[in-house]
């Protein structure tokens, strides 16, 4: 969490008033989340009437599906199929699962190796029977980014709703929900330096709408439960934040990352650098690289030995005994997936870091490989 | 990022399997081993899971003198098997045959609940290669039968036979381990078991 958010999130604490009440301290409370709101807004290109706070995107995410889940029950317009991708966030993988199981029409669309959803194929499924399509604006693992406003045309072509799952690319890459078209925007605060548990779910003007939780008038009858005014304060802060530096982040970002590319690649021998090579096609502090004949999660602790804290798409990481959906969607083979390694660099990270890695990495694959069963072919 | 930070208190895993992580014993040095020799060898697991294991033994009379290994695979793997090969160096080939993931996992003072599987690599592995020393040397295999729990009272049927025979890729269904078998078709009350056993020997022997 940013120091400025977090200097603000303590002092919202003592604003004890619940923002639903009417005496003075309620109002006062209130007043902070307004500009909260305003703050949220700006940073993702649409009117601060369309901000709702909840939990963060995984409820966010359920909420849009719910909403068409109904409409869908409810006949509205006779639309009951759902589009969405293979490499979207579990919170909508496992919607779309539990939904399939319960009989519901949903298309995923396939995405190249690179992560970006195959726009000849999405082009396919559109049609007048489409309810809603859901694509997230940049993944989670590959740090691809997604053609969204071009989707969203497609999309609104055919009649049906969008939403975007912009959690990954807030304070990224500049979002403009409106601009865009997008109906729905999902975003969670600790994404850029905000708080946990803090969110917003973005609704488009006129769109179709019914809260997923029921019991209050909070979020102007759009999300019921008691006001979370120190975190709201928080993400409003952060996204304050993220809008100001965001060129020159953006920039700062992509060239550690590229830096730690091209260091590594050079150090080590037979590397695979997964999804988009292009900077306009990867979130610029994402970069994710398979090696083979070495296995992801031993790569991670002895990373983490040396106080360098990466992710990996090992199954062993996991719990279960698949390798990452993401990187199997890209088309990657298994083993290249339960040999990845992706390195988030974000706003506290320096060169001097990247340095560190590329200095520290290379010995670790070697030896890694060399207590292999697999060998690299001579 | 590059700052230091104090692992020993947070790590998943216990300080010894910590230890054996950051310094294997016995690895198979393809380099500096190149001469050594192995009497027998096994190799186990999948990629599909990420792990795969190989260990070779030197044996003199009917005790383990020496074992050296390799893995691809996580830090549970590396442990499980860097402490197997501590426990295996000495023991008679009777002993090194009976050793189980638990005793392992034990040794290493425990293993995070979803990683007890990566463990069960490194005495399959070692079985593997005690089976092929005997078989190379045409000796008698004594052991094979001699770890065998039964899994369907009714029929029978042990957990080395349902593990042969998805070796020997014999049975490459469940129906097919059925009709092998009979297992499940007195009381049924073994399947659950049968079928977890299945799905775990097709995982560890890839098939």
């Amino acid at each position: 969490m940013a120091d400025e958010v977090k200097k603000a999130v303590d002092q919202a604490e003592n604003l004890y008033g619940n923002a639903s009440s009417m005496h003075g301290l309620g109002r006062e409370a209130e007043t902070v989340i307004e500009i909260a709101r305003k703050q949220v807004a700006s940073l993702i290109g649409c009117e601060k009437g369309r901000i709702v706070f909840n939990s963060g995107a995984s409820e966010s995410n359920n909420t849009v599906f719910n909403i068409f889940r109904d409409r869908i029950d409810d006949k509205v317009d006779g639309r009951d199929r759902i589009v969405t991708t293979t490499i979207e966030h579990p919170s909508i993988i496992e919607t779309v699962k539990y939904l399939k199981k319960k009989g519901y029409k949903i298309d995923e669309c396939p995405v190249d190796k690179t992560g970006r959803v195959d726009m000849d194929v999405m082009k396919s499924l559109m049609g007048s029977d489409v309810a809603l399509v859901s694509v997230m604006t940049g993944n989670n693992e590959v740090g691809t980014i997604q053609p969204v406003a071009e989707i969203a045309k497609m999309a609104h072509a055919c009649g049906a709703y969008m939403h975007s799952d912009a959690t990954q690319a807030i304070g990224k890459i500049p979002v403009d929900m409106e601009g865009w078209g997008v109906d729905y925007l999902s975003l969670s605060g600790h994404k850029f330096y905000g708080p946990k548990g803090v969110g917003v779910l973005a609704i488009g003007k006129g769109v179709p709408y019914c809260p997923f939780l029921h019991g209050g008038h909070q979020e102007g009858g759009f999300r019921a439960g008691t006001y979370n005014t120190a975190d709201i304060v928080g993400i409003g802060v952060a996204a304050e934040l993220a809008g100001k530096n965001l060129k020159d982040e953006h920039d700062r970002l992509w060239k550690m990352r590229e830096m730690l590319r091209t260091g590594l690649t050079a150090a080590i021998p037979d590397v695979v650098v997964n999804g988009s090579a292009k900077p306009e096609e990867v979130l610029p502090g994402t970069l994710d690289m398979s090696f083979p004949c070495a296995e992801g999660e031993s790569i991670l602790l002895y990373l983490d030995l040396d106080g360098i804290e990466v992710s990996t798409g090992s199954a062993c990481a996991s719990g279960s005994l698949e390798p990452s959906y993401v990187l199997l969607a890209c088309g990657l083979p298994v083993e290249l997936a339960h040999g990845s390694i992706r390195f988030s660099l974000g706003r506290y990270n320096t060169e001097d870091d990247v340095r560190y890695v590329i200095e520290k990495m290379p010995p670790i694959i070697k030896r890694i490989r060399k207590m292999s069963t697999r060998k690299l072919p001579e | 990022m590059s700052e230091q930070q104090s692992f020993m208190a947070n790590w998943v895993y216990t300080p010894t399997v910590k230890e054996h992580f950051m310094h294997p014993h016995h690895l198979w040095d393809e380099d500096e081993d190149k001469d050594w020799k192995p009497d027998g060898v096994g190799e186990v697991g999948s990629l599909a899971c990420g792990d795969q294991m190989r260990v070779g033994i030197k044996v003199k009379g009917d005790k383990i003198v020496d074992l050296k290994w390799l893995t691809y695979g996580c830090a549970s793997a590396i442990a499980s098997t860097s402490m197997m090969s501590d426990m295996a160096i000495g023991m008679t080939l009777d002993q090194a045959y009976h050793i189980t993931p638990t005793s392992i996992t034990n040794a290493l003072g425990g293993l995070p609940e979803h990683k007890f599987h990566c463990s069960v690599l490194g005495d399959k592995a070692l079985r593997a290669a005690i089976d092929d020393y005997l078989k190379k040397n045409n000796l008698p295999n004594t052991f094979q039968n001699s770890i065998a729990r039964i899994i369907c009272e009714c029929k029978n049927v042990t957990d080395m036979q349902i593990e042969e025979l998805v070796k020997s890729g014999k049975a490459k269904t469940l129906e097919d381990l059925q009709r092998l078998t009979n297992y499940g078709t007195g009381c049924g009350k073994c399947k659950a078991k049968v079928q977890d056993l299945f799905e775990d020997f097709k995982h560890i022997y890839n098939k």
